[in-house]
């Protein structure tokens, strides 16, 4: 192809019935899914606002109004508007935006973490036990029952207690929490996939477990997995945000939106914006998280399609 | 079963619900030794000195060296696990280090307040969230559904803390309609006495209503709360339920006999999702028994919950520990008891 063709033929390229190459063909299942995506209004809604999340995070430097660090206790607990702060300075009289503009990074930081790590330990052990089966898919799976088990935060707390509080650590134990549904998922899958012919097929012609695993099963798990990474994607806010509230995550005076909510605790009364404002960007995101999760179930996942 | 059912059937029978019996009881087991192994773990990892926790950090040295062997420091880590196990099965989790009290004894009195705000939160998420879920389904598509949806959507979406915080701030702070954080204002703690631990039920027993009414402004919007988070998971399941038994071909077959749209749906579509809706519910249920964590903080409510956190926060690893346990034990006892119900009520699943 040339970077001439005009657009209604990449479009004709793209929409064809009969591709003439495998990339054609995966281009072309790729753009139809988009098409069905772009129909969603409240996915493409997430969407955006995840997008300009992420701008907001490569752009933090040149948006924030101030410096997200910098006190300025003659001006502390400024409500809305006041002396050049949009949405108000908290205790110490730093700039609330700023710091929620610098926040941003904080939060993609911990979930794109949590979302690397997490799936791939659960998709790890879930394909290997529901391929080899027997004895060791027995004690993987007794083993993720007992991670399920544990009551979540809880756990996630331990694990910080025991690592001491920061923000790597919190990703670590937060991962550590949430792999056992992936797991689930991807031994699942497997099981089904495990024996159909063209896994015999591909067994005849000399293939390796491993090989199997990660070249034939592994891609049709992805999937299933990366629409409930997306739904997950809310869960993992929240989580981080509990543990920033309880001053296990971030540490001051890093801007974590949680750690902020638990300064704003104290003034909640007579300073509403302090705790708010924070409170509402969690919101905001887990929300986009949430609507985009649930138009990719659609087009992703069409079995158990909601509307 | 027909009346017919000849001896060796029913042996068999028996035999395969014992078989059935055992290997449930089995897999309980081993979930609950690898939840002590690995808190027991987690405890050992902990950068705190056990036998400084102990002694104090004054103590003296001969003391110290006492302490250590006493507590079986010096033996390999898999016998002290076992000596903790030994422990545990007699219902001994310790001394707590706050306070020095027995940590059986603590949880004892901690946990009726957690399951007296999960099961009123509870409540009100079935209530509101299995109605909500049949009407989004039978009207799918439209308005109503969309706002089911949304609500849901906010649900899922929303960091409970802060939403404790906002309306506290909105309907104790400003409009007053609520009582402030704890169980009971302050004039009202420790009249009644302490039968089930659960200050609703006690007030009742004990028949002093102004407790009771207290108690019912003070738990309305924990309750609530727990409630919303409960409701937009079961309102969401019993929407994808229902649908899935709309469109069988057996509801079609009572419609074209002519039966009441409300006979269709309420006594052969719902009657068929009750055993899933109780899964449901009694995962939701486990939920909020264990995750009120962040409810429990924000409302000084002296439950579990802020139990095992204020034990972390201290570095009181004995609590910490026995809490855990507990709590991962009602969890797994939940997900059994919703299992087994799946197995023997649902044809479908033998």
């Amino acid at each position: 192809m040339t970077d001439q063709v005009s657009q209604s033929g990449w479009r004709a390229w793209l929409t064809t019935d009969t591709p003439t190459s495998r990339r054609q063909a995966k281009l072309s299942s790729w753009y139809h899914g988009w098409l069905a995506f772009r129909g969603n209004t409240m996915a493409m809604f997430g969407l955006g606002i995840l997008v300009f999340l992420i701008l907001i995070a490569i752009f933090a430097p040149l948006i924030a109004p101030h410096d997200p660090l910098a006190q300025d206790l003659g001006n502390r607990l400024k409500p809305l508007g006041e002396s050049g702060h949009f949405l108000g300075t908290d205790s110490l009289g730093r700039d609330i935006l700023s710091r929620l503009i610098y926040g941003a990074r904080i939060t993609l930081y911990i979930v794109i973490l949590v979302a690397l790590i997490a799936p791939v330990v659960g998709l790890f052990i879930g394909t290997v036990a529901g391929y080899t089966g027997g004895i060791i898919d027995a004690t993987l799976m007794r083993i993720t029952d007992i991670f399920l088990a544990f009551p979540r935060l809880v756990l996630a707390l331990a694990f910080v207690a025991a690592l001491g509080a920061g923000i790597e650590n919190a990703v670590l134990a937060i991962a550590l929490t949430a792999w056992p549904p992936y797991a689930r998922i991807a031994r699942a899958e497997t099981l089904t996939i495990r024996n159909s012919d063209y896994i015999s097929a591909v067994r005849l012609q000399g293939a390796g477990p491993l090989r199997i695993i990660t070249k034939h099963i592994w891609p049709l798990c992805l999937s299933s997995l990366i629409v409930r990474i997306t739904l997950d994607m809310a869960g993992i806010i929240l989580a981080a945000a509990g543990l920033g509230f309880l001053g296990m995550g971030a540490q001051p005076p890093t801007p974590e939106w949680g750690a902020m909510i638990s300064e704003g605790r104290r003034f909640i009364l007579d300073h509403w914006w302090v705790a708010t404002m924070p409170g509402l960007a969690i919101f905001t995101v887990s929300l986009a998280f949430n609507l985009l999760g649930d138009g990719l179930r659609d087009v992703l996942d069409p079995k158990d399609g909601g509307s | 079963m027909t009346d017919s059912t000849d001896t060796t059937g029913r042996t068999s029978f028996f035999m395969s619900t014992l078989i059935k019996l055992a290997t449930t009881l089995g897999a309980i087991a081993f979930t609950m030794l690898g939840l002590l192994f690995v808190t027991f773990m987690i405890g050992r990892v902990m950068p705190i000195d056990p036998v400084i926790a102990v002694v104090g950090e004054r103590a003296s040295k001969e003391l110290y060296d006492t302490t250590f062997l006493e507590m079986g420091l010096d033996k390999p880590l898999i016998v002290q696990f076992g000596y903790y196990l030994a422990d545990v099965l007699q219902g001994d989790f310790g001394m707590s280090r706050l306070n020095g009290r027995p940590v059986a004894e603590d949880i004892a009195r901690v946990f009726p307040a957690t399951l007296e705000l999960a099961t009123l939160g509870t409540f009100i998420g079935v209530f509101i969230g299995v109605p909500l879920g049949v009407v989004a389904a039978v009207k799918r598509g439209t308005w109503i559904d969309q706002v089911a949806r949304v609500i849901a959507l906010i649900g899922y979406s929303m960091p409970i803390f802060w939403l404790g915080l906002v309306s506290l701030l909105v309907f104790y702070g400003i409009l007053g309609w609520v009582g402030g954080p704890g169980r009971v204002s302050i004039f009202y703690m420790d009249i009644v006495p302490p039968v089930t631990g659960m200050i609703l039920v006690d007030s009742i027993l004990d028949g002093n209503w102004e407790v009771f009414w207290n108690a019912v402004s003070h738990i309305i919007l924990p309750a609530s709360l727990l409630g919303y988070f409960s409701l937009a998971y079961i309102s969401r399941m019993t929407r994808s339920f229902m649908l899935e038994q709309l469109s069988a071909e057996y509801i079609t077959t009572a419609r074209v006999k002519g039966l009441s749209e409300r006979s269709v749906i309420w006594k052969h579509a719902f009657g068929n999702i009750k055993v899933q809706l109780i899964t449901v519910i009694a995962l939701s249920y486990a939920g909020l028994l264990e995750g009120s964590v962040l409810t429990e903080i924000i409302f000084s409510w002296p439950g579990i919950g802020s139990y095992i956190t204020t034990a972390l926060l201290s570095a009181d690893m004995n609590a910490v520990l026995g809490g855990t346990v507990v709590v991962g034990l009602v969890f797994v006892c939940l997900n059994v008891f919703s299992d087994l119900l799946y197995k023997f009520y649902d044809p479908r699943a033998k």
